[in-house]
């Protein structure tokens, strides 16, 4: 359908749209007009994604001479795709409705683990490996030495993209990761660098959070990227961790050992150059003299992560002396990662600010703060001196000078935890020293900084006031829209207690009671015999789920529960949580039905959706609270009370339950879908805690469940489904429209726009 | 040629890279026979025609020896002869002796599909024990009216019902596998049972379970058993690796799988199932595909991110090669139970069901493509709601009370037998039940109004059509009347009676043929309606000749002259009718298709 907001025309492929669509497309032009940011949450399984593209292109093509750029940041490498495939059918339906005008370039971008399509490259187990294995046959030295000697192996992929330099363009259309690599094995060019290139003349760039947020990846990827974007997060309710994380690192005893082989080979390679090639050693000293090897200048081959500072805050001078020449840097990395070592053997936590750190380096190893900052470029620049190409293999030394330059940047944010072993487990000395970020608005602050208009959504934002303050930005737009049901279609239920009548909850004291396990388990039980199809559960960590299932196993439970769904679990491996996650819905679709056991906060829980029969039923066990005796998390409450004065309690419950929202909110995708959610536990009966639940959720929960024992939760899930079974009017009967047509959209804009707030 | 045989010096290879055995071949129209030069070899070849689906051949200048090469079931004879004179002649008389055996041999007629021996002995069978059966395959297949497949692909119930020994429906694996072959200790400390459910048939079902389970403790049954050691001693290292893993004690398992390599198998991950995951995760849909997502998360080099914060778990990094989960088990048992195969035997050797099942899972290792994955996700993009209701032209489901069907029917047969009478006009009456009812209304009403002056209907009309159905009525009732088994056709003499009612059956037969194989969207469709079509259309003549036939055997028998008569008309009236019908639709949609066809052709050149 084709309509009109103000003086955009506004094309979106469907022939219906939600009134809340609508309005959330309305909001969203306002902020590109006022070329500010915005915050906009709208609950999942109303068609976000597909308003904001259409509304952003649509936009763009009514204003062909301001050249906006859409930079779509998704979680994970599925949302990418599945967002691509969106555009691909909005872009088709443009293209009917405008012809070629509607021309667009459109891309995902992703590591060469998942682009590459060279078969001996993609051998390589992990990403880094990976990423290694593309270096030693691409390096610019090597591709130098291949071609004076044939023997030695290069890519033919990357040397065919070469050879056809200018020429080598991706034709205008919507690219998907898959449909790179098909054309890049078509053309027999490198889909990677490929796409790399082309990200900068694209109108529309699909890809993962960090290649904006992470600095190490930013500066590489992101840096061309022109003022005039639309920088769209989707899925946004964890932007602030992924920030924290990005500019966070962890030294452990492996890492030094690591380092340590990592320094003496480094050494090997020295002599050896000094023996055989002095002067490529002295021609480093003089770049360095001059200031640090400019990213740009190097080939796009030779260039591995960056430096992990922001770019604002790394100084453009030259390398202090004392360690530009490459074996007084050696020496000085040594050192430091003596010093590392030493302050890793300690009893007891320790908590410092890097300010006294830095200040302790000094005096200990005598390194100063500057030499710090500069250490993740020397090593960087002395690397490709050495030319070193198994990158893979030095992560270790990679990580002690991403954490060099950091602690030598930040003054501020930033506190460095040691401690000994894991509370959980005193037993097992596992010392690790952890430079830790407290502040999310360091990291996303180039980006407000940098873009025009950055769009922060998500289906889970509340307290939207809060978000504004964690990430330090005014947004020209800040809203929350509700969902308007046709039917209700959603059955959120508070269970407190169990078959016998008794409280249950996972809170600290209680959730090694055997009665509250068992109370979960008839509940889970007494669900699997009256759902049809999929249900989640999810479990507040990894190790409840893992000591729950054994006792349900031990006291026959899950014999029991297995009688009537196949069982499915989320486990750390990846791999076999992905084939885990594939069975179920294969067990879903033909009928057999099955649960699906998983963790909040964990993987399956930021991305993965059970929508219609995949899940009409989800259980959270508990609440999702963190872990409250992490040091990193008490620095963290301790410097978020003092900089922004958020109570500690505050954040504990808003991030409980956002995540709580984020897991039960995966049940539902479009309006035609339906699905129960059952928080279990007593806590979320309390105001303070349910008040914090996403306004959507919170409008379908009735009082009268909010006090629910297992047999009531049982006969309202009956009454639900059977309900639900029911045929009905999908676009809403004769009270408020929750469908519009082309033809309702354009009485509302005549009558205006009083009957629209959603 | 003229006598049926060719003699040819020739060397005979089993593969084409085989030098080749020289001897002399002998063919006839029904075989041929291999002799080798020595006749020490045993290459030694005596194979009839009918083994053999096709034959190949090189062709003259193209570099290659003159080669004959004739495909069978299981490979093929490839025979070089000497010159391309000989390969000729040769060719000529394996072509004719092939398309002999193509149409003569109805029951052994290759079919496209592979049958297996147990297939047709039994196919075989059914003939034997029914005559009436051979006789109508001898009919429709050995006339070439119908295939061989096309034939018993009717006669499926025929076949299953032979079979029904056999269970109908596959038995999954029941949900509960890892119950069955868990440890089940009793409390003290040195006695562990393995308790081995009673319902449970032990052989069979109990080792499919480990097997389907832990395909590693598969490939070493395959691999040790008996070679290395026997089965008792397997079973007792199986059990004691069970326990071990039950006891959750890693250190010690680790210590044990040290020693004792045989053990170690069981202790340590399964290869295997490692190697099958990998090939899984890739054609795992993408909307799931958790694996990419780890190739793009920076966060995850190591020592990057916040390592310890209590949202990542701890793992213990000793001895996980010997710490199996409960969590692990429950996901393959889901697995297992989705792929679920087991076997229809009850008890076998374990070593045979180690077997079976190494044999399934190779032929269940297809891959599939990329493109699946994309169509996946395309699929899954559209939001449902938001399309436009589709509003195809369903025309509403009707169903009517079955009692007007029935009326209706009716009416169609007092028609038909009105047409045979000759005089009555024709009628047809195409009222809807509302028509009827108004007319009727109508006329009553008209009635009411003039009086009935003039009767509705012409008497003499009346009359004819009232005699008409009286007669038709009267000669069926009365001859079936008299006793429950004697029908219209027993007043007929045997010999007719039996051709008729051949060639019913024969026809009925046809017919079903003709009718399931519509829509014809195949070319293989098209030809055999094609060939129903022809084969029907012979019936016609066929039936006149009996008629003209019985009427002059019977003419001097006065009696029954009429009725007979009568009886074969009214039969081939039902004949007539059915084939007509069939011929009808055939050319329609042949038209129709013809039609579509060139639209098509005009719309896109």
């Amino acid at each position: 359908m084709k309509f009109e907001i103000e003086d955009v025309t506004v094309y979106f492929p469907y022939d219906n749209i939600y009134p809340e669509q609508y309005s959330y497309m309305v909001e969203l032009k306002r902020a590109l007009d006022a070329k500010g940011h915005c915050l906009l949450e709208m609950p999942t399984g109303t068609g976000k994604t597909i308003a904001l593209l259409s509304l952003i292109t649509s936009y763009v093509l009514s204003k062909p001479n301001s050249p906006l750029k859409l930079i779509y940041c998704t979680r994970t490498v599925h949302e990418m795709e599945k967002t691509l495939a969106e555009l691909r059918l909005l872009h088709d339906y443009q293209l009917q409705h405008l012809g070629p005008a509607a021309r667009i370039l459109a891309l995902g971008l992703s590591s060469r683990k998942n682009l590459c399509v060279n078969s001996r490259v993609l051998a390589a187990e992990n990403r880094d490996s990976v990423d290694a294995g593309c270096r030693k046959l691409t390096a610019s030295w090597v591709r130098a030495l291949a071609a004076e000697n044939p023997s030695v192996p290069s890519c033919e992929f990357f040397e065919q993209y070469e050879r056809a330099g200018s020429s080598a363009v991706l034709p205008p259309g919507v690219y998907t990761l898959q449909d790179l690599r098909v054309f890049g094995k078509e053309k027999g060019w490198c889909p990677y660098y490929l796409a790399r290139h082309m990200v900068q003349f694209a109108n529309v760039v699909v890809y993962s959070y960090q290649y904006l947020l992470d600095p190490k990846v930013a500066s590489i990827i992101s840096k061309e990227m022109q003022k005039e974007s639309v920088v769209v997060f989707d899925e946004a309710h964890n932007i602030d961790n992924v920030c924290i994380e990005a500019l966070s690192v962890s030294v452990r005893r492996q890492t030094i050992e690591g380092a340590r082989r990592n320094l003496t080979r480094m050494r090997q390679e020295i002599d050896k150059f000094k023996a055989t090639d002095a002067g490529r050693l002295r021609a480093e000293y003089n770049r360095l003299v001059e200031g640090l090897a400019l990213r740009g200048d190097l080939p796009a081959t030779d260039a591995w992560l960056a430096n992990p500072a922001l770019p604002d805050d790394i100084l453009k001078e030259a390398v202090p002396g004392n360690i530009r020449r490459a074996e007084h840097f050696i020496h000085v990395l040594r050192r430091l990662v003596q010093y590392l070592e030493g302050r890793l053997d300690t009893e007891n936590v320790e908590k410092e600010s890097p300010v006294s750190f830095v200040v302790s380096i000094l005096n200990h190893a005598g390194i100063d703060q500057k030499s710090l900052k500069f250490c993740y470029d020397r090593l960087h620049s002395l690397m490709m001196t050495l030319e070193i190409t198994d990158t893979d293999e030095f992560l270790h030394i990679q990580t002690i000078c991403d954490f060099a330059t950091l602690v030598g940047t930040y003054a501020r944010g930033f506190s460095i935890i040691i401690e000994p072993f894991d509370e959980r487990m005193p037993h097992i000395p596992d010392p690790v020293l952890q430079l830790c970020c407290h502040d999310a608005s360091l990291a996303i602050k180039p980006v407000f900084e940098r873009f025009q208009s950055v769009v922060i959504t998500s289906g889970t934002l509340s307290p939207i006031d809060l978000y504004p303050r964690l990430l330090n930005f005014n947004p020209v737009v800040s809203r929350s829209f509700t969902m308007s049901l046709t039917r209700d279609c959603i059955c959120p239920m508070v269970l407190t207690r169990g078959s016998d009548q008794l409280p249950v909850s996972t809170k600290f004291d209680m959730r090694s009671d055997l009665g509250v396990v068992r109370n979960y388990g008839r509940l889970l039980l007494e669900m699997s015999s009256v759902v049809p199809d999929g249900i989640v559960c999810f479990f507040v960590s990894y190790s409840y789920m893992d000591g729950i299932v054994n006792t349900w196993n031990e006291n026959g439970i899950l014999k029991e529960i297995m009688q009537h769904k196949l069982v499915f679990i989320e486990t750390q491996d990846v791999v076999e949580t992905t084939l885990a996650l594939d069975n179920y819905r294969k067990a879903c679709d033909c009928g057999r039905g099955a649960i699906f056991f998983s963790v909040a906060r964990g993987k399956v829980a930021e991305g993965i959706d059970f929508d219609r029969h995949y899940g009409r039923l989800v259980i959270m066990f508990g609440v999702p609270f963190q872990y409250t005796l992490s040091k990193i998390l008490l620095a963290r409450l301790e410097y978020l009370r003092d900089t922004f004065q958020i109570k500690e309690g505050d954040f504990l419950t808003f991030d409980a339950l956002r995540q709580a929202a984020q897991c039960v909110g995966r049940v539902i995708r479009s309006k035609a879908d339906y699905g129960m959610m059952i928080f279990a536990d007593k806590r979320y009966s309390r105001h303070d805690k349910r008040s914090k639940l996403p306004s959507w959720i919170l409008s379908h929960l009735h009082d009268a469940h909010l006090n629910l024992s297992t047999d009531m939760a049982l006969h309202i899930a009956r009454e639900f489904l059977r309900k639900m079974a029911q045929p009905y009017d999908k676009t809403g009967g004769t009270g408020r429209k929750t469908l519009l047509s082309q033809e309702d959209l354009q009485k509302m804009v005549i009558s205006g726009m009083d009957d629209m707030m959603f | 040629m003229s006598s049926g045989q060719v003699v040819k010096r020739v060397k005979y290879k089993a593969t084409v890279k085989d030098p080749g055995t020289p001897g002399v071949l002998r063919l006839t129209q029904e075989k041929f026979v291999f002799k080798p030069n020595d006749p020490t070899t045993n290459n030694k070849l005596d194979v009839e025609f009918r083994f053999i689906k096709s034959h190949k051949h090189t062709k003259e200048g193209s570099g290659k020896p003159p080669w004959l090469n004739l495909t069978h079931a299981q490979g093929s004879y490839i025979f070089e002869l000497e010159s391309f004179a000989d390969l000729h002649v040769c060719r000529e008389l394996v072509g004719i002796a092939l398309s002999k055996h193509v149409q003569g041999e109805a029951t052994k007629v290759i079919s496209e599909e592979q049958l297996s021996s147990a297939e047709m002995t039994l196919r075989i069978k059914l003939l034997q024990e029914d005559s009436k059966l051979q006789r109508l395959h001898k009919e429709l297949v050995a006339s070439g009216k119908l295939t061989e497949s096309e034939f018993w692909a009717t006669k499926k119930k025929l076949l299953d019902q032979d079979e029904s020994r056999k269970l109908k429906q596959r038995i999954g694996f029941k949900n509960s596998l890892i119950f069955d072959t868990k440890p089940m200790s009793d409390g003290r400390i040195n006695q562990v049972k393995f308790q081995l459910t009673p319902e449970i048939k032990y052989q069979a079902c109990f080792l499919l379970c480990i097997f389907a389970l832990k395909p590693a403790v598969h490939q070493a049954f395959l691999n040790f058993v008996p070679s290395k050691m026997n089965e008792v001693d397997f079973w007792n290292k199986y059990f004691k690796a069970e326990y071990l893993h039950s006891t959750k004690n890693a250190v010690a398992a680790a210590a044990e799988a040290a020693e004792d390599e045989d053990l170690a198998v069981f202790l340590k991950d399964d290869e295997i199932l490692e190697i099958e995951a990998r090939k899984k995760v890739r054609r795992v849909d993408p909307t799931l595909d958790m694996e990419a997502d780890q190739g793009d998360d920076y966060t995850h080099l190591p020592d990057h991110g916040i390592f310890r914060d209590g949202s990542k778990e701890v793992s213990e990094a000793q001895n996980a090669l010997y710490k199996r989960t409960l969590l692990q088990d429950l996901n393959r048992q889901g697995a297992v139970v989705l792929e679920g195969k087991t076997l229809d035997m009850e008890m076998e050797h374990p070593r045979t069901v180690a077997e079976i099942l190494a044999r399934r899972k190779q032929k269940s290792d297809e891959v599939v493509g990329d493109e699946e994955r994309q169509n996946r996700i395309s699929k899954m993009t559209p939001i449902e709601d938001l399309q436009a209701q589709d509003d195809h032209n369903y025309a509403p489901l009707c169903i009517k009370d079955p009692r007007d069907y029935f009326d209706f029917q009716q009416a169609n047969a007092v028609k038909t037998l009105d047409d045979s009478q000759p005089g009555t006009e024709q009628m047809t009456c195409s009222l809807g039940s509302e028509e009827a009812y108004g007319s009727l209304m109508a006329a009553i009403s008209k009635i009411q109004a003039t009086g009935l002056r003039d009767p509705l209907f012409s008497p003499d009309v009346a009359l004819k059509v009232l005699h008409g159905l009286t007669r038709n009525i009267s000669s069926t009732k009365n001859h079936l009347g008299k006793t429950s088994q004697e029908s219209v056709l027993d007043i007929l003499p045997n010999t007719t009676k039996e051709k008729l009612l051949d060639h019913w059956v024969c026809s009925q037969e046809l017919l079903r043929h003709f009718w399931s194989s519509y829509p014809v969207t195949t070319q293989n469709l098209v030809n055999k309606t094609r060939r129903l079509k022809d084969s029907i259309s012979q019936i016609y003549s066929k039936l006149e000749e009996i008629k003209v036939s019985a009427s002059s055997d019977l003419r001097h028998q006065v009696s029954l002259v009429v009725h007979p008569m009568q009886q074969i008309k009214v039969y081939g009236q039902f004949f007539t009718q059915a084939l007509d019908a069939a011929l009808l639709h055939y050319d329609a949609d042949i038209k129709k298709r013809n039609a579509r066809v060139s639209k098509k052709s005009n719309g896109y050149v």
